[in-house]
């Protein structure tokens, strides 16, 4: 960092906590350091609050917002990555086949740098099972961590583009896939499976980030020498305590296929040398064939970052009956609850619920639905267990209407930022509902097979999608935008007072943190589901990025040329998304736009 | 009396020509134009010959549109409006009219002929060979012999092939059938149609038994296969499995000629080695 730039960042920082009221929620200091105007990891910090300090761009002149440069992926796949920019380079990984690219920020244009081909197996497409999407990478120590669709973490050297190291992690003929953007923690780089559609087991890897070998693996179910549980393990409930209860909370021998991949959000408390992620559903689909609470699926762990042991877990959904992997952000924060300063995790849940946890414990100190929901009732404070409307679950020979959510859940993996200016967290969510009907025949490339019939459709209000700000303090919601389509893009908060999120009819948005008003809109060529970033440029002023390029689960039904009236395509998803195909079409393109 | 004859000639002609044409039947079919031993667009599949016996009954000419049979498949070509069969599928299928199915066949196991058979999902073998599957692909369900492995805890030693494969190759598929002869794995569970086509013609050719219990939990390992028409398109129907029914001994021949593992009232007739 420049003397200039520390001395903007220095004073940045100061004004950021003169201005802001004590009393609200903040990021601790070790997991959110000072402003350097730089995006070195795609949720900005260990905190994940996805909020910069920079605060140019403003409630004000928003509106004066114009495109200052962009940059084709050449894939046109769902863009679900956040750029990254460090120094004067930004870097772009895209879908399958997970090129990453290096842009020159300092010359006019942002010219590409360099390019690094992993050439992933071209088998993993058909693996993959919702889009081949990637997440996005990660800057460290010179280096750019990122994954492969089929199942590779690969570092490379960030000025010259060159490999470093390849370590392979996941099978492709087992369903493995990895998707996620990996966290690097000290000196490890933290990688997690996808792939619970095909019954794998979940794992989180730390690998040594000089040389790419595994120091430490923990599996999300299985006995406790495999999942990392010793004698340091203390979860909150009685429901976590007890011996291998990733074998027990299983029939026989089902949790070697229990899903619980890790494929979604790291967060890291410097202070308490904890990592904080989730697991996701368990597997197989069909949940008549294994009863139990199926540990340690659809719940988050607290581990030693350096060992990898177990400290708490708790399970958001047990015995999932809907999909509802357990693997969205965890924002950190410290604030004041109920007269006490506590440390806390807070996690829109893909149940619905916004969980406020005690992140040394893993104690619930809140959960308040933040989307409609009619599947559960609450969750029990004292249990900490999910209350499940029995009414609302898929049952065998039995057609379940408007169970809501949907499988994708009230939110699925597309992050939420917070604001410590506002106190408010901003959630990009859907609002949907499904319909679950028994087995049907099916039939492909001459092979009869059975599998689930499921519709989704808007929830009440006829939108499926929506943009709201909780108050993470009060557990309410301030205000909410409602979206035509699930809005399956992240969010960034700025000190500018401005947040920005994409719709996946395209619109690029910059709303007034407050109150929702929309400052600014711009129309890119494709339906955004990635995720916006907020950086400095060389030149010294504030930049936005996206990329814009529909798909995902969502959005497969156009950049998987799924047809709109197959509804039981993409899982059911395609049949509330048909008309997607009449507003935006494939793309993969990267916008960066600054004011005047 | 030529040149005088030719103008009236022709249009006699042509008029006979547009009778013929309009009265000539022609039958619409749908099918993967690769994709042996059910079809493809040299004829050759098992269904083409199917459908010239019932086109022959019919009295009809047939006209294919050819279409990989993937996601979609139904929607993109019976539904919309491109023909009026699609002649294999099963029995039903959601969305469409199913005839009465004219085959059962079942899933099997395929194993060279020097190795050990295996004829249930519970033999303790399964525990220990590398067995291929075939994986289906994103909507989260596999093959039901997969589900039944995935639900006995085998996993660690079974192999997935992509039902899809490189559709730039030959009925991709039969890469499954082939990984047996390879050596690639010790057995593979796949649809008895495909196995026993393709397994009859390895060298030496593979043993194909069929799997057992027939019906594990939920999940089906025979299937009935009919025709789809469309809802609206009784008649037709009707007249599809009439065609069948008298012309039973030639329909049973050719799927006996293919090697077509059959578990219905006509097994015995039709059993591969």
């Amino acid at each position: 960092m420049s003397f200039s730039r520390l001395i903007v960042a220095l004073v940045s920082s100061l004004v950021g906590s003169a201005s802001s009221q004590p009393s609200l929620p903040r990021a601790p200091q070790t997991a959110a350091p000072n402003e350097n105007g730089e995006w070195a990891m795609p949720a900005k910090n260990f905190a994940s609050t996805r909020f910069s300090s920079l605060d140019e761009i403003n409630v004000d002149n928003a509106k004066n917002l114009q495109v200052a440069f962009t940059f084709s992926t050449g894939v046109n796949k769902g863009q679900e990555a956040a750029p990254l920019v460090v120094g004067n380079t930004m870097y772009i990984v895209s879908p399958y086949p997970n090129i990453l690219y290096a842009l020159d920020l300092s010359q006019a244009g942002a010219p590409m740098k360099w390019k690094y081909e992993p050439k992933p197996e071209p088998a993993s497409q058909g693996v993959a099972c919702c889009d081949v999407v990637n997440r996005g990478a990660a800057y460290s120590n010179g280096r750019i961590y990122f994954n492969t669709l089929d199942g590779n973490a690969i570092a490379v050297d960030a000025s010259t583009g060159k490999e470093v190291w390849r370590t392979k992690l996941g099978d492709i003929n087992r369903g493995e896939t990895v998707t996620m953007a990996p966290l690097v923690v000290k000196d490890k780089v933290l990688v997690g499976n996808s792939g619970g559609e095909y019954g794998v087991r979940g794992w989180l890897v730390a690998l040594d980030a000089g040389t790419g070998r595994q120091v430490w693996k923990a599996y999300s179910t299985g006995p406790d020498r495999d999942v990392l549980i010793g004698p340091e393990f203390k979860p909150y409930y009685d429901s976590d305590k007890g011996k291998d209860l990733g074998v027990s909370t299983w029939p026989p021998n089902a949790w070697e296929q229990g899903g619980g991949t890790v494929w979604g959000w790291i967060s890291y408390d410097p202070d308490l040398n904890l990592i904080y992620y989730g697991t996701a559903n368990p597997g197989p689909w069909n949940h008549e064939q294994r009863p139990g609470d199926n540990k340690w699926t659809a719940g988050i762990f607290a581990r030693d970052a350096d060992t990898g042991q177990a400290r708490w877990f708790y399970q958001f959904t047990p015995h999932d009956v809907h999909d509802w992997d357990g693997i969205n952000e965890i924002i950190l924060l410290d604030m004041e609850w109920k007269g006490q300063q506590r440390k806390v995790l807070a996690r829109p849940e893909r149940n619905g619920y916004l969980y406020v946890l005690d992140r040394t414990t893993g104690e619930v100190l809140s959960a308040e639905p933040f989307a409609y929901t009619n599947s559960t009732h609450g969750v029990d404070l004292k249990t900490g267990r999910l209350q499940i409307n029995p009414e609302k679950q898929p049952k065998l020979n039995q057609t379940v209407r408007d169970i809501c959510p949907t499988a994708p859940g009230a939110k699925d993996w597309n992050p939420s930022a917070y604001s410590e200016r506002t106190g408010l967290i901003y959630i990009p969510h859907n609002n949907m509902c499904m319909d679950v009907q028994t087995m049907d025949a099916n039939y492909i490339a001459g092979t009869p097979y059975v599998g689930a019939n499921v519709k989704m459709k808007a929830g009440p209000g006829g939108n499926r999608g929506e943009f709201s700000a909780w108050d993470v303090q009060n557990a309410r919601k301030r205000w909410s935008i409602k979206e035509n389509f699930p809005v399956w893009s992240g969010a960034v908060a700025t000190a500018g007072n401005v947040v920005f999120y994409g719709t996946m009819e395209g619109w690029f948005k910059a709303v007034n943190a407050e109150t929702g008003d929309v400052l600014w809109q711009f129309k890119t060529a494709s339906g955004i589901i990635g995720q916006p970033i907020t950086y400095k440029g060389p030149d010294g002023h504030q930049y936005v990025a996206v990329l814009s390029g529909v798909g995902g689960w969502s959005g497969a039904i156009v950049s998987g040329d799924l047809d709109p009236r197959d509804g039981t395509a993409a899982l059911g998803f395609v049949n509330a998304m048909a008309d997607l195909k009449d507003v935006t079409t494939k793309g993969g393109t990267l916008y960066a736009f600054r004011l005047p | 009396m030529r040149s005088g004859c030719r103008k009236s000639c022709i249009a006699w002609l042509l008029l006979v020509a547009s009778v013929i044409v309009g009265h000539a039947r022609e039958l619409r079919v749908c099918s993967d134009p690769n994709n042996l031993p059910f079809s493809n667009d040299r004829l050759e599949g098992y269904e083409n010959k199917i459908v010239d016996v019932i086109a022959g009954e019919l009295r009809a000419s047939v006209q294919y549109t050819w279409w990989p049979q993937r996601r979609g498949f139904v929607r993109n070509t019976l539904k919309a409006g491109l023909c009026d069969l699609i002649p294999g599928t099963v029995s039903g299928l959601g969305a469409v009219r199913t005839t009465v199915p004219y085959y059962r066949s079942t899933y099997v196991f395929v194993t060279r002929p020097e190795a050990e058979e295996i004829t249930s999902l519970d033999d303790p073998k399964l525990r220990k060979l590398l067995i291929g599957v075939h994986l289906i692909g994103d909507d989260g369900f596999n093959v039901p012999p997969a589900h039944a492995l995935a639900r006995r805890g085998i996993i660690e030693n079974v192999l997935g092939f992509s039902i899809y494969g490189d559709y730039r190759q030959d009925n991709p598929p039969a890469r499954l059938i082939e990984a047996v002869t390879a050596g690639k794995v010790d057995v593979a569970i796949a649809w008895g149609p495909l196995a026993g086509y393709f397994g009859a013609r390895q060298d030496p050719s593979l043993r194909v038994t069929p799997v057992n219990p027939i019906r594990d939990e939920r999940f089906p390992m025979t299937f009935p296969i009919a025709m789809a028409l469309l809802p609206e398109n009784g008649s037709l129907k009707h007249e599809v499995e009439d065609a069948i029914a008298k012309r039973r001994t030639e329909v049973d021949a050719i799927l006996s000629a293919f090697h077509v593992p059959r578990v219905d009232a006509f097994s015995r007739l039709a059993m591969p080695r």
